[in-house]
Formats: structure tokens, sequence, C-alpha cells
């Protein structure tokens, strides 16, 4: 059956190398993927796995040691500075650490503002400035009159991770790519920004690709996942496939060690 | 009945902040650990779990401060205790502590041999290197680590060796309580799932006699513990077996905590998890009434006229609502039909 979905992201043969002579690190080792349009994928993997790093490369962080990435069916060209400006008008990114996130002499207004400059809003006037940014603050449930004159680490991490998502709903990109966004705040918090970040899916139909270590939540977000360990793909496909009936072996190994609470957890495998 | 192991009687503790404000971190708690049960301890971050731990350790510097309560480990009271002489005589033996970031625990500059050799002799100054020795190697065995790893530095072991090197370093001197704050919480899930099996072997092995473990993973949690409480703004709101907590908890801030839980498992894609809106009070000026009335799907004006008491219903469990347990019970199911 041809597939009728458009891709939206796609790589082929993707490597990045560390180091060199015996210090060389592989870290990402020729992976190939296809990710949709509108689709939610997860990228899971244990730490060290090179999740991070292929997060980096897609964003056009470091630079690509063998093979291509293909942006909405082009090659991705992002050798100048001006060029890679405007990929990432079409791909954002939320992080795990939402402290670091931000330029700590910036205001929370001027980090709104930036976004809306950043999309073509510059010249605006500043009442529609004022509306759109409080737009954006109401959709993550944050008040824009009390931000207003706070500076970043005035805020609790949830709300920093919300004044992304917010932020987010301001650049309106194509991708997403959402690396680790939930590990660092508790079990409570993590539903709130997940039902945002589905419901932003929604609202601007994007693609999201969601980093992380936790097959849980991998599994209740996704549409389809990646396993990745050592640096390659060892299993792919729907989620519910992927998760409920794995078939190689390191799948099998990481979901049984997750903790469960209607299964029994066997202790005795380690 | 078997021998009870920690007993702790409406301890109360405060921080007192830099502007001389009063913050009750830890509110009238009670609780009993008995010889081989492992307690654990829940709640959203921020909810005094941590301050818990260290108060029970009676590690009171400033700006921590001990108020009221008592504190009996294996039939010796400890509150009110001068931290130096808690430090020489309890910690270690009595109580001991796993930390939560075990990776910046250990001395980089020295050997783990040396690190375990201080912490003995701290304690008992005669005995001889041989017997540490001894000990060490014991210790490593059950832990399932490699005996060189005594004759490395912290650098050269992984995050998850670390960790449990960590563990034998609290659990040399046999303490009869260990109370692991957040064990596993930087580790991924192998090697958590090798940590938990270590802490069970230690407690089959009496290097341990009971556990109290502390973290905001509940799956993990209901896995690892015998009971389980639920804390909020340093209050007990829940009380109960695991099992009883997990998937039948009384009070409208566990039924909240328990609707968020993440687990791979068949059914999870079916269920919307529920997030609790709203964030817990400021505990420099707490509410009159029930702490959690702002946030409550099921408030009434009369929680928030008075404080509500932890209710005990039997069979150890208990909880702190003003609402009976069918009343809580028929709002759960009403609400469970709207949502259908």
């Amino acid at each position: 059956m041809p597939d009728e979905r458009k891709i939206c992201l796609s790589g082929s043969g993707l490597t990045r190398v560390f180091g060199f002579g015996r210090q060389k690190t592989v870290a990402v080792d020729h992976v190939d993927f296809n990710f949709y349009e509108g689709e939610l994928v997860s990228i899971v993997g244990e730490s060290g796995s090179g999740k991070t790093t292929l997060a980096k490369m897609l964003l056009g962080l470091i630079s690509i040691t063998e093979g291509d990435i293909y942006f909405q069916g082009k090659k991705r060209d992002i050798r100048t500075h001006k060029k890679k400006k405007e990929y990432w008008k079409s791909v954002q990114a939320i992080f795990q650490d939402p402290y670091s996130s931000y330029n700590i002499f910036n205001k929370i207004d001027a980090v709104l503002l930036d976004c809306i400059n950043m999309r073509g809003g510059r010249k605006l006037p500043c009442e529609k400035k004022v509306e759109l940014m409080a737009e954006a603050c109401g959709f993550v449930n944050l008040k824009f009159e009390e931000l207003t004159n706070k500076y970043p680490f005035e805020l609790s991490g949830g709300q920093m991770q919300r004044l992304m998502i917010a932020r987010i709903f301001l650049l309106n990109p194509k991708i997403l790519l959402a690396d680790e966004p939930t590990s660092m705040i508790d079990a409570c918090s993590r539903a709130t920004i997940l039902d945002m970040l589905m419901q932003l899916r929604k609202e601007i139909g994007m693609t999201v690709v969601f980093i992380t270590h936790d097959i849980g939540l991998a599994y209740y977000v996704s549409d389809s996942v990646y396993i990745m360990e050592h640096g390659k793909f060892v299993e792919s496909g729907s989620a519910d496939e992927v998760i409920l009936h794995p078939k190689e072996a390191y799948t099998q190994r990481l979901i049984s060690d997750v903790p469960k609470i209607y299964e029994e957890w066997d202790l005795s495998t380690v | 009945m078997s021998r009870v192991m920690l007993e702790v009687k409406d301890l109360t503790t405060k921080y007192i902040t830099r502007f001389q404000e009063d913050v009750y971190a830890v509110d009238h708690v009670s609780l009993k650990v008995e010889e081989g049960k492992t307690l654990g301890i829940s709640g959203e971050s921020g909810c005094g779990k941590s301050t818990l731990a260290l108060s029970l350790m009676g590690y009171y510097f400033a700006p921590l401060h001990y108020m009221s309560g008592e504190i009996i480990i294996d039939g010796r009271n400890i509150s009110g205790m001068d931290p130096d002489d808690v430090r020489k005589s309890i910690l270690g033996t009595e109580i001991s502590y796993i930390p939560q970031s075990a990776m910046n625990a250990l001395n980089p500059t020295q050997k783990i041999i040396h690190f375990i050799e201080d912490v003995i002799q701290a304690h008992d100054p005669y005995q001889t290197k041989k017997e540490i020795d001894e000990l060490a190697t014991g210790c490593c065995d059950v832990l399932g680590l490699p005996a060189e790893v005594l004759q490395k530095y912290p650098v050269e072991l992984s995050g998850g060796m670390k960790q449990r090197t960590v563990i034998a370093v609290s659990v040399i001197l046999f303490p009869k309580v260990l109370i692991a704050d957040e064990p596993t919480s930087a580790l991924d899930v192998t090697s958590q799932k090798m940590v938990i099996k270590m802490l069970r072997n230690l407690m089959e092995k009496g290097y341990i006699k009971s556990m109290i473990f502390i973290t905001h993973e509940l799956p993990l949690l209901y896995n690892v513990t015998d009971d389980i409480m639920v804390m909020y703004a340093g209050q007990i709101v829940e009380k109960g077996t695991a099992k009883e907590a997990v998937f039948d908890p009384l009070h409208p801030y566990s039924k909240g905590l328990m609707g968020s839980i993440i687990v791979p498992e068949k059914g999870l894609r079916d269920v919307k998890l529920t997030a609790i809106p709203g964030v817990p009070p400021n505990l420099k000026k707490p509410p009159a009434g029930c702490q959690f009335a702002e946030r409550c799907k099921f408030v009434r004006p009369e929680c928030k006229a008075a404080s509500v008491p932890l209710r005990d219903v039997g069979y150890g469990r208990a909880y702190r609502c003003i609402l009976s347990e069918k009343e809580l019970r028929d709002a759960y199911l009403r609400e469970a039909k709207k949502d259908a």
C-alpha cells in the first residue's frame, strides 16, 4: 500500500562521530527515518543512546558527519546563518531544563516579543503585539499582567515550561522537537504540560518529535515510536505495536524493566 | 506483632526564613515502621518529603528547627537531642540516609575504601583495617559490586555503580532504619531495577531492618513498598497499604495523583490523564482550613473554616477530609460517570 501521508522530515544514513582515532565515539550511527506531517513521533532510549545528539543534528546546532536530512522533500540547506534562521522559523525546540533555556537578562515580555518579531510581526502596532502575547499566555493558563515585569528565574519550573509552550504558540512552527520536556517536573504538573502540548499540536497541526526515556510517556502521547540503542534505531513502528508487542530483545528488556501497576514487576531478570 | 523500628508521634518542624517567617514544612506527622517493612512517602515537589527525612534523622541545622513531637527509634527517644550528638551516636548505626544526588555525595579526591574507613572509624576508632576491608567487601558482594570498586575513585564509576556505592556506605553500619530519598531519580530503568533489587537483598540479608522510601514516582512506589503515605503541604493526607493507596485512594488529592500515573500497559491510551489545577498553598501564609481546599473539586464552605483532622478509618487507614468515606466514593463515581 503506498503511503499517502506527506513526509515532513526525513534522514538517510545520518551519522555523527565525536573525536577521532582511538577516542572515536559514534554517537549516532547511520539512522534512517521518515517523520510524516502532523504525526507525533517518539524517540525512546536509555541515557547515552544518542537521542539528544540526534535532536541537535535535526535542529542544525551541530554538524553532520555523514548522511543527509530532507526537509519537506528538499535537501536541507543551512550553510549560511541567514538560511539557518529561515530553517528555525519552521523547526523549533523545547529542552529538558527550563532554567537554562532562557536568556537570564531578558524579561519575559522581551522573550515573547522576540517570538513575534521572528514571525515577521515587527511592524505590528504595539496593542496588537500585547494582545498576541496575552493570548499566548492565556493559552497556557498564565496571567500576562503578572509576568511582564519579571525575569525568567522568578518563575517556578512548571511555569517556565509552560511559558516555553507559549513561545511555541507564538512561533507556530512546522516541526517541534521536544527533548525530555517533562523530566524535571513532578508527575502531577506533567499531566498539565502534556495536555497543553497536545492541545497546541491540534491547534496548529504541527509535527512533534518527542524525545524521552520514559516508555510509558512515549506510549501515552505518540503515534509511532522509534527505539534507540547505542546510536541505532533497533525497532520502529506504531506505538501499540512496539510497546505492547515488542519484537527485539532490547525493547522487550527495556519494557520489562519499567515498574508497572497491573502486571507483576519481575525483579529476577536483572 | 513484630517489633516497631521507628515510631514518630506528632512531629512538627519548621524553617525560619531570612525574614523571620515561619514555614511549617512538617506539620503533625505521625508514622510507624515495623521490622522488615517498607514505608513509602509520596507527594509533589515541595510538599515536605525531604524535610521529613531530615527531621527523622534529627538533622536540625539552621534554618530547620525542631518544634514538637517524638521520634523513637527501636525504643530510644532521640527527639530534642543536640544535632552534633545525633551525628555521633545515631546517624549510620540507628538511622541512615541515601541522598537524592549520589553523584555529588562522594568525595572525588578519595578512594571509596578510604571513604568507608572514615565512616566506620568515626563510630568505632578501634576497628582494624582488615576488619573494615572484610566488612566492605561483604557489603559490596550483596550489592553486586566487584571488590575492585573499593580501590577506585568516584570518577571511574558509572552512575548506577556510584548510586550502589553510596548505598553501601549508608548500610555499612547495619542501621535499623534506612531512609532512601529518591535513590533512583537520576538513573535509567535498568539501573533503577538493579538498585531496587539490591535494596531488597539488603533487607533479606539483615543489613537493614526497615526502610522508608521517598519518591514521587507512583508505579515504582507501588512495587517497592508495603504501606504508602501521601503528603501535601507538610501534612499527611492519606495513609494505607500500597494497594489501597494506588487503586482505592480516598483523599481528593491522592485521587488526582493516582490519575496522573503513566505506565506502558494496555489501556493507558484510553484513559485521560487528570491534572490537578492550581498550585500548592504558600506555607508562609497557610490557609485557615483544609490546605487542599483551593484546588479541590468537591470543596464545601466548611472546608475553609477550620483545619481538618486526620480521620482514622481503622485497619491502618486514614485520610484528611471532612467528607465521609461513602460521600467521597459517591463523588468519585459521579465524576467518572460525567467523564464517560
